[in-house]
């Protein structure tokens, strides 16, 4: 039985997948998804949307923020000040209020980002303890579909059989893991670093080959071993990293021996504008981009994807599951500070921080984040992020498209940071410019690919019908801030910002296959370390609301 | 004779084994619970402590009706529209309670308090409120419970009584675990309890110190500066706090050279003189440590799900509690918009308590305003709340006899299993009931 036929006519569609450079078309949806158009020419659309003279995109879909959670949930606690300045949320007849600041509330960030025409995020850095609670804000994040990665890089069991070198448990384990939270991909952050921050003093790794004490084993055996899996688990996104030695001047080497490490495995390098520092010693005065030498290799080497963690000037929110990385910066910034440790599992860091333009260092962290989108030549390696809310907000999106899509808005702005980025980075000498069809690649199209969404970033029949449209305007920051209408699952959910109706959204997650054998080594190693049950670990289905498992093939 | 035994067996056959529930009784939230239950009645709780196997034990079913308007038997459906009609008539409305049901409960309890432009409290703002004012200052370095157990091994408790508050502490989590790192447990930690008086929790420890009252934030301030090397005065010290200098350098000595150091606080710090600027004085002194080791600081939160509603009024609208929902958007202000404060002075217009019992806890002046305006109660059990309320819901236990989720003291999420079925409605359904027919009189009256 044919449900409700919606008729989208006459729009300029780019659809980079199908190679759709901005083509006039119709097109059809039925059911939620896009359909082919009719072959019978007598067939009459029940809903006609005319988008004459509009751009039209699949709906946006960031691939790195922290929208849920329970740090972000204690960010929102711990900065009631930035609150009091930012202009909140009202309440309609439909829909809920909310307030905003660098850590919007949850039906904040729902109505904002599909305002803004995304419809698809996913949160980056989740204990998978805590992941009852993710979904639990999931159910109070409306408009857009959403899904979390799981933190993996400092967990216990996964150390534990790569010490005794037992790979079939890891990839296991992995497996059990990522189903029992209900997340969608494995994250490592900060490698080993994390557990030995909590073993000790400022404690941190410092090379990919650091011991990690206790469990004898190295970030660079954590990278390889959880790729491995990964890649053997068929998982729709292998890895997602964030590497070790974030935000230290010198790092780009750490980067460059990470990707090195995964020995042609697919790693997805999250943030990696935070990992390209040249520069060392603790001198702020030898700080510098390496973004050309690394996008070298990333041009060079197939098996890496990248989001680039733009940083925009202004007040935000430091969060991170980097504990390490949390203490150095409010030791930098003497703020106040967050930090949490979860058991068996990951930490966490917390401080505010405001990025000024005056400053050397946050002027080329801009910088080095914008030679990232200009130097990796295939834009569909390299994804639109602020790694929301680190590098600022999500709200900035469109202003990045303005830095990218017109150089002499650009250069502009670089005459007024600090001058000495001209000489320590690249910026300055490039002139590319980006086009829409480039632009709809890595904000939609390129995320979808990277995280096997086969039904999300493009227009294709079969595609969930998570459509953008926007009016043209010379200021591309004016265009992509204020989408004409966003269609959310084949309903217009919002007209010039407004909503107007509030669906929910599914969550996005993984049940890959492994083996149930290792369950009851698991739960032998749970019921002794953990300090709640193994039974009550799992998150069972009634907390997932709608949504869509992701095949792994 | 022979029936007798008849009915005992079939009694005994519909014996039933609920492995691995939670206690909702006290912030520890302990999940390793095993009942047993005869029909209507749990009639062993395995690994319960003193005050939680009273808690499931005595656990029976009200025999009131599920919905009760002006003291007479209503139906439920009638209680909502009642319900919602005072609340979506109601000027400036309040929404307190919530600490003693679900998160799903609360997520709705939240959402009505914005369609209505009301109040949404927590008991947080009468127990642990000054430390999220605090932690809003200074920020907070902690940890899950778990990791305590694996790697706490100097544990310092401070106006704070576990062994009565939180019985179940020591053993779970903080002093009697064999570690991942402690492999003796006990034998691997030093206990140290801080307090005014000599508390039952004081046989738990190897060391104690017994302060002046009301000088928590005096004995704190000096732990901070003997971190930093700073000289101290010893008959000042003395004469302040109520214990010599040396006692407080020898209990520095020790926080340095723990390996993982945490500090455990109660009500002892934010409820007596000081409140806030104690606990930033723990928070700050247990960041300070951070520069020597590694040292975490906890809160010892109380009942049930408290910290699950610190939670849920923060994601829906970035505030934990004492949130001002009256403009059409979040507003924070302790002490202007939190319950006890608002009803003295006579503000609150209407209000509706979940899960709580404000009258026997709040001031004369609150209670007196509490009673004197149209009143909505959720309860499993009768107090003196749900007598002065105008309509009253008697509603099922949560995590006795319904589902649903609950946030330890360390804000880690854990699932409930309920044990036997109750004839009453959850707050959830209460709840879900009242969201609609208010969000249809609010959208009707725009």
């Amino acid at each position: 039985m044919a449900g409700t036929l919606f008729r989208i006519s006459n729009g300029t569609v780019y659809d980079p997948l199908h190679g759709i450079d901005g083509k006039v078309q119709d097109l059809w949806i039925e059911n939620g998804k896009i359909v082919a158009a009719p072959t019978d020419p007598a067939v009459r659309a029940d809903k006609h949307l005319d988008v004459t003279g509009m751009v039209v995109m699949p709906g946006g879909i960031d691939m790195h923020c922290h929208i849920a959670g329970p740090k972000v949930n204690v960010a929102r606690k711990m900065r009631p000040e930035e609150k009091r300045l930012a202009r909140p949320v009202v309440r309609t007849a439909t829909t809920h209020s909310g307030t905003m600041g660098s850590v919007p509330s949850t039906y904040a960030t729902g109505y904002k980002y599909a305002g803004m025409g995304y419809t698809t995020a996913f949160d980056a850095a989740i204990p998978p303890l805590a992941a009852r609670h993710v979904h639990e804000e999931f159910a109070d994040t409306p408009c857009i579909d959403k899904g979390f990665y799981v933190l993996v890089g400092n967990n216990h069991y996964i150390m534990r059989a790569l010490q005794e070198k037992e790979p079939e448990r890891l990839k296991a384990f992995l497996g059990w893991l990522l189903s029992s939270a209900k997340g969608y991909a494995p994250k490592m952050v900060n490698p080993g670093g994390v557990e030995v921050w909590k073993q000790q003093q400022g404690g941190n790794v410092s090379s990919l080959d650091s011991l990690v004490e206790h469990f004898d084993v190295t970030p660079r055996q954590i990278i390889l071993g959880l790729a491995q899996a990964a890649d053997e688990l068929k998982l729709p996104h292998k890895l997602h990293i964030h590497a070790n030695n974030l935000g230290l001047p010198g790092n780009w080497t750490t980067t460059l021996d990470t990707m090195r490490a995964l020995e042609g495995y697919g790693g997805h390098m999250t943030h990696i504008q935070f990992h390209s520092y040249g520069g060392g010693g603790g001198d702020e005065n030898t700080f510098n981009s390496k973004a050309v030498e690394l996008a070298q290799y990333v041009n060079e080497h197939k098996n890496i994807t990248v989001d680039v963690g733009q940083v925009m000037f202004g007040e935000t929110t430091s969060m991170t599951g980097d504990g390490p990385l949390g203490y150095y910066l409010s030791n930098i910034y003497k703020s106040k500070w967050f930090s949490s440790e979860t058991e068996m599992e990951a930490g966490c860091g917390i401080a505010p921080i405001e990025y000024k333009n005056k400053s050397l260092i946050h002027s080329l962290q801009w910088a080095i984040g914008l030679e990232w989108y200009l130097l990796v030549e295939d834009p569909w390696r390299v994804v639109m992020s602020t790694d929301h809310p680190n590098g600022g907000s999500f709200m900035a999106y469109p202003q990045i498209v303005r830095l990218l899509m017109d150089r002499t808005w650009r250069n502009d702005v670089l005459a007024g940071v600090n001058p000495a980025v001209r000489e320590r980075s690249s910026l300055g000498d490039l002139d590319r410019e980006y086009s829409l069809y480039e632009i709809c690649i890595i904000t939609r199209s390129g995320p979808a690919k990277i995280l096997g969404l086969k039904n999300k970033g493009h227009l294709g029949p079969g595609a969930d019908a998570d459509i953008t449209i926007y009016t043209p305007h010379e200021n591309k920051e004016i265009m992509f801030e204020l989408p004409r209408y966003v269609i959310k699952s084949g309903e217009v959910i919002v007209e010039l910002g407004e909503i107007r109706e509030p669906v929910q959204g599914k969550t996005l997650h993984v049940a890959p296959d492994y083996d149930k054998g290792v369950e009851a080594d698991i739960a032998e190693w749970f019921e002794r370390y953990y300090s709640i049950r193994f039974r009550n670990y799992p998150v069972t289905d009634d907390y997932l609301h709608e949504h869509e498992t992701i095949a792994c093939e | 004779m022979s029936i007798a035994v008849k009915k005992d067996a079939a009694a005994d056959s519909s014996l039933k084994i609920v492995r691995d529930a939670t206690c909702t009784f006290c912030g520890c939230v302990c999940d390793d619970i095993d009942l047993t239950v005869k029909g209507q009645q749990i009639v062993e709780a395995k690994q319960a402590c003193e005050l939680g196997t009273p808690w499931f034990l005595n656990q029976r079913i009200d025999a009131r009706p599920s919905c009760l308007i002006a003291g007479q038997p209503a139906s439920v459906a009638d209680g909502i529209e009642r319900a919602a009609q005072i609340l979506a008539g109601a000027k400036y409305p309040l929404i307190y309670g919530l600490s003693d049901t679900t998160c799903e409960a609360q997520r709705v309890a939240v959402a009505i308090g914005d369609w209505i432009g009301g109040i949404v409290d927590t008991p947080t703002s009468v127990c642990h409120g000054p430390t999220g004012v605090a932690f809003q200052g200074v920020g907070e370095v902690t940890c899950s419970l778990g990791e305590i157990a694996n790697r706490g091994d100097l544990i310092i408790f401070w106006g704070s009584n576990p062994a009565e508050s939180h019985p179940r502490h020591f053993s779970k989590y903080s002093l009697l675990p064999q570690g991942m790192f402690l492999p003796n447990g006990r034998a691997d930690r030093t206990c140290v309890v801080v307090d005014v008086q000599k508390t039952a929790s004081v046989d738990a420890a190897d060391l104690f110190l017994q302060i002046k009252p009301g000088r928590d934030f005096e004995a704190l301030w000096i732990l901070r500066a003997l971190a930093q090397g700073l000289e101290l005065d010893a008959a000042e010290t003395e004469s302040e706090t109520g214990v010599p200098l040396s006692a407080w350098q020898d209990l520095m000595t020790r926080m340095k050279a723990a390996r993982f150091g945490v500090l455990l606080f109660g009500m002892g710090l934010t409820m007596t003189s000081g409140k806030h600027i104690n606990t930033e004085a723990v928070l700050a002194l247990v960041r300070d440590m951070n520069a020597y080791t590694r040292f975490v600081a906890k809160p010892m939160r109380g009942g049930g799900n408290v910290t699950g509603a610190d939670n849920v009024v923060t994601w829906q609208t970035g505030y934990p509690f004492g949130v001002n929902l009256s403009r059409g958007y979040p507003r924070f202000n302790p002490g202007e918009y939190t319950t006890a404060e608002t009803l003295a002075r006579g503000e609150v217009d209407a209000a509706m308590i979940v899960a709580s019992d404000p009258m026997t806890v709040l001031d004369p002046a609150a209670c007196e305003q509490l009673a004197a305006i149209p009143l909505i109660s959720l309860h499993s059990q009768q107090s003196p709340t749900t007598r002065a309320a105008t309509v009253a819901f008697t509603t099922a236990t949560y995590g006795i006899n319904t589902p649903g989720t609950v946030y330890r003291m360390d804000d880690v999420p854990i699932p409930l299993r309920p044990a036997f079925d109750s004839p009453h409605p959850s707050d959830l359904e209460i709840l879900s009931g009242i969201e609609r027919r208010v969000k249809q009189l609010k959208a009707a009256a725009r």
